[in-house]
């Protein structure tokens, strides 16, 4: 291609989101040339719509609270399907990442003593989460992007020239990671403003796209939540890790239809609102599961007590962690005592003074009453489950966050796998961001420094432009937004909260339909800033994605955080020792399960025998971890 | 030869459709670059009311205003003073009108007798011109600089308060300071009307209540002001270290929130006020008592 | 529950475009953003428009509807009465790309001109202690989701294009006064270059950055009057300006 826009990088960034940013900012602080590029604007990635806060032991609200406390709540979370040392260096490193930021001009709520405020939430043993209101995610992201800023700006000074090291491509998507002599050498994509193709050269690539939550009907994710990472990941050979576990939030508005989805945040139930169904009825002391049940108050008083005395009362069952809550929300609904529009009452105003709820949770406030009319101070919301984070991901190296099997690509946040096991606690996500943005920063850099350039070959580039010609050499062929629909529709009724063996199963040969169909859709219009032409790309990412989720799904056979069989209810420690792996051979995502590590004696030590009886086969008990 | 007068450019401007005339006006909306869009607005709501009303008050104030100040009668009885009047600073005030003595003697401009009000109303006035909030009212009202938001405005060229005459906006706090003294004045005339006629303590009258009011008003409106905010406190960094200056702040800014409802009440207030005391005067009304 | 909607969309790139007529249907509850994605699924599948979370977070959806700038995720279809033509156009104050899409490379030119905050030398993360009620009110301008309507509506640079070059416009005065007023900042020319710099002084405060901002920043009488009023402490304040030279002078000695 004579026109083709080309760059030369040490590091390309995919993904302008918290992890990306972080990544880049690292990358660029050991002196390397990083490129960042987005599918948005810069600074609208979807790590804005995090709310709640950022999990991090720094123990100023607490002071009981440390690494070990962070790391047995993360674990116990997802089940011990985490990988233990991806939260391990979670935990120690939170509190590092949450100071860093308040140098680069964060301004977190705070304590009597001047202290960074922490708050509730589901899961976590103590107040852990930095936060800015409700508004903790967009005060991440603006923090990171006036970083970015601050790097240019020292640039300027030294170079003359802001953008020289350090650059942002907004509004690119990258179709495709390029390799050479089986290690990346680049990434290649195209603007979406004018359509027009554009080549990274680059030895070492960081993906950082976010989650998957378009491939579901329901969803809190932005457009931008197309599983993009995922399937280039696949693509280029690396693995995904436990793709059947999805977090389907608790607490999605439900009414009006347009707002489906859309979040409302933890953080109301950490600041005291109850969860009652249309009979009035606060039922989630009825869905304490066995192994929270030390934890969690059986009984409206004693949960009304814990808001004043933390320390002499067990948590209210509205704090469990959110799978809990979902599937709870979801019986109740089934069993017809949902509200009119198929969710439940979330009740905040009875609680909370008018004035404190719109000073502690303003932009719900906002949200409710501009979007369904609704008064929160006043009211209760209607709220459902709505898929919101995927636990499974890209299979990474814990240090390095480099991507297994494939040199040169590493991959932090959303788009990585393992850290959160079977079911993400509120609130880790925002510094899972931080801990494996930065990892994956320092994981490029003493890659690329071993390494050095790997110059892309013009065969690689040809093949990669071809891809992005093929939908408008069609015509008359499928419409790109019917396919997505009805791919919602699939995830929606046969791979969504509660699942069976039955509904998989059709669930994969309907993909696989769309698969097929998708490969014949034509685009009409021209390459500038044309979303049907956008959604062909994202809509292949997906069904990648779906795929390997709906696979992974039906292999295994148990229910456990994000995964809810129906015809297998329950938990079953020998299913905790598998981590199922998703390869892609370019037909098709095929699934190999994989033993989990096993957890180390040092953090094996962490926690009660009793506890760890629950979620451990008897020999792993005698063992006692690894030494 | 080009003929480049007014008459002969008007007429080559008629000849010339909507497009042309845009592209030879390409500024602002019209821009090269921007969304070909032929209308200065398109918004649907009565967008020039607003406008409207607030340039149509301030003229019938500025209207009356003017015609009282020159009027150099009927502005005080006893105990009643008109706030255009007050403080009566010259030779030419009538007798026992002035608080704080004669400043000035008696002088005549074109063969009038120069109105005492002139001396002082330049305070009051400068005050309110500079306000932040009546800044917004003229601009647009008046100037047009916006008309409304998203409404082009029709000027060519704009500078903003970047320069004179408009830089001097600046002083805003020291019209502020002035209007703390008239507000203590004013206070005092209120006070003072607490008197009847004979000067005797211990009565109130409806004329009480209305300078009593006026002055009350004139209190919110300067103390609600953006620049009474940023003295009191808001030009601290750290509030923490200054609990009591921030306690004043906190106050200030909740005032401030209304400080376009104090603007118009108290103006508003002045000039009932002023009419209240000119009725009196001449004898058009009676000043009735309570006791 | 659904009405028929007449909508004019304005199509067209940076030489030719004009408003098109458009008839769909809303159902109860809809916000522009969902007629706009139904048109764009039912009937122009390249109808160029930006937007992300459609929760009014991300301030992507900018445009202007009926001439207000407005985010279009949280515009009710139901706030216009049942007969009104509803007209949108992409922002008037920035160029057009491609139909609903602006080029608002601008903002990020603005946002690269102003010093990030400058942390006091010797102070550790994790060591920095401020008080809530000195926070609050950078924090307040810290909520902006930068949908840049403020500086859309800006008849400063919406009415002068000229004038882009000398003026940062609302969203950076606030960026401004967020630092100005951080406890911990340490750069003290940003009253200075505010006004020097960045045009604070073009500013005529007629509050149509207020007016329009979705997430309800007093940007006038929180961010820019402080600001008019910490430059005339600086600039044109002979008093306090006299006070400053006595003060740095008995610092000396």
């Amino acid at each position: 291609m004579a026109n083709l826009e080309k760059y030369s990088y040490d590091v390309v960034v995919i993904g302008a989101g918290g992890a990306g940013l972080r990544a880049a900012v690292e990358a660029r602080d050991a002196g390397l040339s990083v490129a960042i590029v987005c599918k948005s604007l810069f600074g609208k990635a979807h790590t804005v719509m995090a709310e709640g806060g950022a999990a991090a032991s720094m123990g100023n609200v607490n002071d009981n609270d440390n690494w070990m406390v962070h790391f047995r709540d993360t674990m116990r979370g997802g089940k011990f399907l985490n990988h233990f040392r991806m939260a391990e260096l979670h935990a120690k490193e939170a509190p590092d990442r949450i100071w860093e930021l308040e140098m680069w001009g964060a301004l977190f709520d705070r304590t009597k003593e001047g202290k960074i405020s922490q708050r509730n939430f589901g899961g976590h043993e103590y107040p852990r989460l930095a936060h800015v209101g409700d508004r903790t995610g967009l005060e991440l992201i603006r923090t990171m992007q006036q970083r970015i800023v601050a790097l240019q700006q020292k640039d300027l000074r030294e170079t003359g020239d802001a953008e020289k090291n350090l650059k942002v491509f907004a509004e690119v998507t990258i179709t495709e990671i390029l390799k050479e002599n089986g290690k990346v050498a680049g990434a290649y994509g195209y603007r979406r403003e004018s359509g027009e193709e554009i080549l990274f050269e680059a030895p070492a690539v960081v993906i950082a796209t976010g989650g998957v939550g378009k491939t579901f009907k329901i969803t809190s994710n932005s457009w931008e939540g197309t599983g993009d990472g995922h399937a280039l990941a696949l693509k280029a050979g690396a693995n995904l890790v436990d793709m059947e576990f999805l977090q389907f939030h608790p607490t999605g508005m439900v009414w009006p239809l347009s707002v489906k989805g859309i979040l409302v945040t933890e953080s109301v139930r950490g600041e005291g609102g109850i969860l009652t169904n249309s009979l009035g009825e606060r039922f989630m002391f009825k869905y304490i599961p066995d192994v929270f049940k030390d934890k969690y108050a059986d009984n409206e008083e004693e949960a009304d007590r814990w808001y004043v005395d933390q320390d002499n009362n067990r948590r209210p069952p509205e704090l469990l962690p959110r799978d809990e809550v979902a599937r709870a929300i979801n019986s109740e609904v089934k069993a017809g005592r949902g509200t009119e529009h198929g969710g439940v009452f979330l009740d905040v105003s009875k609680r909370l003074s008018a004035e404190i709820i719109k000073k502690r949770l303003p932009s719900m406030w906002h949200q409710f009453y501009e979007l369904a009319g609704v008064d929160i101070t006043k009211e209760a919301m209607e709220v459902g489950p709505t898929c919101h984070y995927v636990m499974g991901g890209v299979e990474v190296e814990p240090d390095t966050a480099a991507a297994v099997g494939v040199d040169g690509l590493f991959a932090a946040g959303e788009v990585a796998g393992g850290m959160h096991g079977s079911n993400r606690l509120g609130g880790n996500s925002l510094t899972d961001l931080l801990v494996f943005g930065r990892r994956a920063g320092m994981g490029a850099v003493e890659y690329v420094k071993s390494h050095g350039a790997n110059p892309v070959s013009d065969a690689t580039i040809s093949k990669a432009a071809a891809r992005i010609e093929a939908p408008f050499a069609r015509t008359g062929g499928e419409n790109a937004y019917s396919l997505h629909q009805e791919l919602q529709e699939i995830t929606h009724n046969l791979v969504g909260i509660i699942r069976t063996g039955e509904e998989l199963k059709e669930a994969i040969v309907k993909i696989a339909d769309i698969r097929k169909r998708s490969a014949n859709i034509s685009v009409t219009g021209d390459r500038k800033f044309n979303p049907g032409f956008h959604l062909a790309f994202d809509l292949d990412n997906m069904l990648l994605v779906a795929e390997s989720t709906a696979k992974s799904a039906l292999l295994r056979e148990e229910s456990r955080g994000g995964h809810t069989r129906d015809d297998f209810p329950g938990m079953n420690s020998t299913w905790r020792q598998v981590n199922h792996i998703s390869s892609f051979d370019g037909e098709q995502v095929s699934i190999k399960a994989q033993p989990l590590p096993v957890l180390p004696k040092e953090l094996f030590d962490l926690f009660d025998i009793h506890e760890l009886e629950k979620y451990m086969t008897p020999a792993e008990i005698a063992k006692g971890g690894s030494n | 030869m080009a003929d480049f007068t007014v008459p002969a450019l008007t007429r080559i401007w008629r000849t010339l459709d909507k497009g042309s005339r845009l592209l030879l006006m390409a500024t602002g909306v019209f821009s090269q670059g921007r969304a070909k869009i032929t209308e200065r607005t398109l918004r649907t709501d009565k967008w020039w009311l607003q406008p409207l009303i607030t340039f149509s008050v301030l003229i019938a104030f500025i209207f009356y205003a003017t015609l009282r100040a020159f009027e150099n009668a009927n502005y005080f009885a006893e105990p009643l003073i008109s706030p255009f009047y007050s403080p009566c600073l010259s030779d030419a005030c009538v007798p026992g009108s002035s608080l704080l003595g004669h400043l000035f003697p008696i002088f005549h401009v074109w063969g009038m007798t120069f109105s005492p009000a002139l001396f002082i109303l330049i305070f009051p006035l400068g005050f309110r011109m500079t306000c932040y909030y009546y800044r917004k009212a003229y601009y647009r009202s008046f100037w047009m600089s916006p008309p409304a938001c998203a409404v082009a405005e029709p000027h060519a060229k704009y500078t903003g308060e970047t320069r004179a005459p408009l830089i001097m906006q600046n002083m805003h706090r020291y019209f502020f300071y002035a209007g703390l003294v008239f507000n203590v004045l004013l206070t005092t005339d209120a006070i003072l009307a607490f008197r009847n006629s004979e000067k005797q303590w211990g009565h109130m009258s409806v004329g009480t209540l209305v300078l009593l009011a006026n002055a009350t008003f004139l209190w919110f409106y300067s103390l609600s002001c953006h620049t009474c905010r940023h003295t009191v406190g808001g030009r601290l960094r750290n509030f923490s270290k200054h609990p009591i200056r921030y306690k004043a702040w906190t106050l200030v800014s909740k005032l401030n929130h209304y400080h376009q409802n104090f603007a118009w009440v108290s103006l508003i207030g002045v000039a009932l006020a002023d009419v209240y005391v000119r009725e009196v005067a001449t004898h058009a009304i009676t000043n009735w008592y309570f006791f | 529950m659904t009405r028929t909607l007449k909508l004019r969309i304005w199509r067209g790139d940076d030489k030719t475009g004009g408003l098109q007529d458009v008839t769909v249907e809303a159902n109860h509850g809809e916000v522009v953003l969902d007629i706009i994605h139904r048109v764009q699924a039912t009937q122009m599948g390249d109808l160029a428009v930006r937007w992300n979370c459609k929760a009014g977070k991300c301030g992507s959806c900018s445009m202007e509807i009926n001439g207000k700038p407005r985010l279009a995720c949280m515009t009710q279809v139901a706030s216009y009465p049942e007969d009104e033509v509803i007209t949108i156009t992409p922002l008037r104050a920035f160029p057009v790309i491609k139909d609903l899409v602006t080029d608002v490379s601008f903002n990020y030119k603005k946002a690269m001109e102003i010093p990030t905050v400058s942390m006091p030398e010797g102070v550790k993360p994790g060591e920095p202690r401020m008080q809530q009620i000195d926070v609050e009110r950078s924090q307040e301008f810290r909520k902006c989701i930068e949908c840049f309507l403020c500086q859309d509506t800006c008849h400063v640079i919406r009415d002068h294009e000229e004038n882009k070059k000398s003026f940062a416009g609302p969203r950076f005065f606030i960026r401004i006064a967020e630092l100005d007023m951080h406890p911990l900042d340490t750069l003290r020319n940003r009253k200075k270059t505010a006004q020097e710099e960045h045009g604070l002084g073009m500013c005529n405060i007629t509050k149509c950055c207020t007016e329009v901002c979705p997430e309800h920043i007093r940007i006038t009488d929180n961010a820019i009057i402080p600001m008019k009023e910490r430059v005339v402490d600086e600039k044109y304040d002979p008093l306090r300006w006299l006070g400053s030279k006595i003060r740095k002078r008995e610092g000396i000695l």
